[in-house]
């Protein structure tokens, strides 16, 4: 196990994208933990000049790296308190999609069957229906319920529940090669149960698969959340980058050319997401073996290779 | 199994997909707090406890949730009657359909832009791997994915309106806003150039980025082996071998997409203050205007699940393999 990953590592640090991707992330979630490390301010402190005022949509200057809102704040304190919001909800609800679509890829892959069956045609119907306007219904009618949770807890539960089909599906599919490998059936035979097939045989097996899978989650976890905030379904308290983005087109920031209030917080996003998609596509491509025979690459004009020994 | 039995499969899984999406629309309605009478009657209080009672009786509200009420509204919706608009005082059906046509000349622009280039693209860079054609290729399509279609909505809006002087907002100028469309289509254009841009450059990565992998897989199977031994030239084997077999899953894609085309459509109308459903679907959210957004929600959901399901039964008469199996 430890020469696999100390070999998967070299492999890894020889791919420049998986270590941009790699690099992104990083930085992110770095400046998210240190953010009262890189500010002196708190995000709604209202930035004032020499007459007291506040200045509002103030460019970048001694005042702020990144300039100030349409209220006076400064953007780069809630650019890192922002990507605090932005990477939560992108994570946690990634883990649950992740967590969901193994299940279910798992038990269908499996145990194949009726069961089998029925989860995939869930999971079918679940793919064909619009998701951005499913969520925004969802979201919606659950906030208006009086439910006394945090409105970031329903947009993380959503996601979570909602983008959870991909992995199952990709899940399900390399399951059903392994079960049929021979270990699989001599543990059978020797009398191992499921619980034990699965978690020591095929777990192992389609584990990388799941982390490459989820790292891509992450990322579309965020881009959705940062649009449902975008559409004004964030929490107003806890601006993640997308509420940020709220904020500035509604309060006109395009119009009065503040491009830096509304340039950085999407900046971040595809960041963070970016950063998310090359490490995942370079995990998926290092764990895939498909995708490798080229017949057109190269010269147009075949060699015969002679055969052994057919001189 | 033949052809009729697969396509009844699809169609079977089309009527249910439809019903989930029913059932979904009816519980949401049901479980919001305050009276669903007020969806027939309006935000307006006035009306007398007892009146409101009667509507109740009249419209089956004082019956059990299920079935008696389902049933009836599963009747309602079925002859097209969604409800009354609460902020707009109009039949929902009215303001969706007087809306559809806008958002479809959007969504059709869009999309027919970014297939054709995609799969261009998307063929060059795969026959071309590894070369600065398709390095620069998957860059794009890579950092489009990780766009947010709102933002690069924002920044095209800020770029072309400065720098262009291209309109920031509307579908027509204001002075055109009461003559058909037909007659201003300068204007229309105009007022179209930027979300369709925004539309295209998101959509084209994607039909890229498949496209390239399709044909890469296509690449790597015998016959295109076989078709070059032949002494074919790479073009050739690209055109009468390759491309046929690797434009499949673009047909599946162009279907699965439609989902995103939808939410697209949202966030590009939002931005872009075009008068089409995405906008309105919006502008229902801010306003909580339940029976519009439950009816838009139920129209976006049946038509792309109706798509779908064209593009299953097209895919049968595309693939011959489908039909074998």
């Amino acid at each position: 196990m430890r020469r696999n990953l100390l070999e998967f590592w070299r492999t890894f640090s020889r791919n420049k994208l998986g270590l941009l991707g790699g690099f992104l992330v990083l930085t992110a979630i770095l400046a998210a933990v240190f953010a009262p490390a890189l500010t002196p301010h708190q995000p709604t402190d209202v930035m004032r000049g020499a007459n007291g005022r506040g200045l509002t949509f103030s460019p970048p200057s001694v005042h702020g790296p990144l300039g100030t809102d349409d209220a006076g704040r400064d953007i780069w304190t809630e650019l890192i308190y922002g990507a605090r919001v932005s990477l939560t909800v992108g994570f946690t609800a990634g883990f649950i999609a992740m967590f969901v679509g193994s299940l279910f890829g798992i038990t269908a892959g499996y145990f194949g069957g009726w069961i089998d069956n029925l989860l995939m045609r869930v999971t079918d119907v679940l793919l064909v229906i619009p998701d951005l306007p499913l969520m925004l219904v969802l979201v919606a009618t659950l906030r208006q319920m009086n439910l006394h949770v945090s409105p970031l807890l329903i947009i993380i539960l959503v996601i979570g529940l909602l983008y959870w089909t991909s992995t199952a599906r990709l899940i399900r599919s390399q399951v059903l090669t392994i079960k049929e490998r021979q270990f699989v059936s001599r543990a059978r035979a020797i009398g191992a149960g499921h619980g034990h097939i699965i978690r020591k045989h095929v777990l192992p097996q389609i584990m990388p698969l799941i982390v490459a899978n989820t790292v891509l989650t992450i990322s579309t976890a965020i881009l959705v959340e940062s649009g449902l905030a975008f559409l004004g379904l964030g929490d107003p308290t806890k601006p993640s980058w997308g509420t940020m983005l709220n904020f500035a087109f509604d309060r006109n920031a395009v119009t009065n050319g503040a491009w830096w209030f509304y340039l950085p917080p999407g900046l971040a996003i595809v960041w963070v997401s970016l950063g998310c998609i090359l490490l995942g596509n370079v995990l998926e491509e290092m764990l895939n073996p498909r995708l490798t025979t080229h017949h057109l690459e190269g010269d147009e004009n075949m060699i015969a290779i002679p055969a052994p020994g057919a001189k | 199994m033949n052809r009729r039995d697969y396509l009844l499969r699809k169609l079977g899984f089309s009527l249910v997909t439809v019903l989930v999406v029913v059932i979904i629309n009816f519980i949401l309605f049901r479980v919001l707090p305050g009276d669903p009478v007020r969806a027939v009657i309006g935000r307006n209080v006035r009306i007398s406890p007892e009146i409101q009672q009667a509507l109740r009786v009249q419209f089956g509200l004082d019956k059990p949730v299920f079935p008696d009420q389902f049933i009836d509204t599963l009747g309602q919706w079925l002859q097209g009657n969604l409800g009354v608009s609460w902020s707009q005082r109009q039949p929902v059906k009215d303001i969706l359909f007087s809306k559809l046509g806008n958002t479809l000349l959007l969504i059709g622009l869009g999309q027919i832009l970014s297939i054709i280039l995609g799969v261009a693209l998307g063929l060059l860079a795969g026959w071309k791997r590894k070369t600065a054609i398709d390095v620069g290729a998957l860059t794009f399509s890579l950092v489009a994915w990780a766009t947010p279609t709102f933002w690069l909505g924002i920044i095209l809006l800020a770029a072309g309106s400065a720098w262009l002087g291209l309109p920031t907002g509307g579908i027509v100028s204001p002075a055109n806003v009461s003559k058909p469309l037909y007659t201003v289509i300068p204007d229309l254009a105009r007022h179209l150039i930027l979300p369709t841009l925004t539309l295209t450059i998101l959509y084209l990565g994607e039909y890229m980025l498949i496209m390239r992998s399709s044909i890469l897989e296509v690449l790597s199977e015998d016959y295109i082996l076989t078709a070059k031994a032949k002494g074919m030239s790479h073009w050739q084997v690209l055109m009468r071998h390759a491309l046929k077999n690797a434009m499949l899953p673009i047909v599946t894609l162009i279907a699965l997409n439609l989902g995103f085309t939808v939410s697209g459509a949202i966030y590009i109308e939002t931005v872009f203050s075009y008068d089409g459903l995405g906008n309105l679907f919006q502008d229902a959210l801010t306003k909580q205007d339940y029976p519009l957004l439950q009816g838009a929600f139920l129209l976006l959901a049946i038509s792309v699940i109706l798509a779908n399901m064209f593009a299953d039964i097209l895919y049968t008469y595309l693939d011959p393999r489908v039909k074998a199996n």
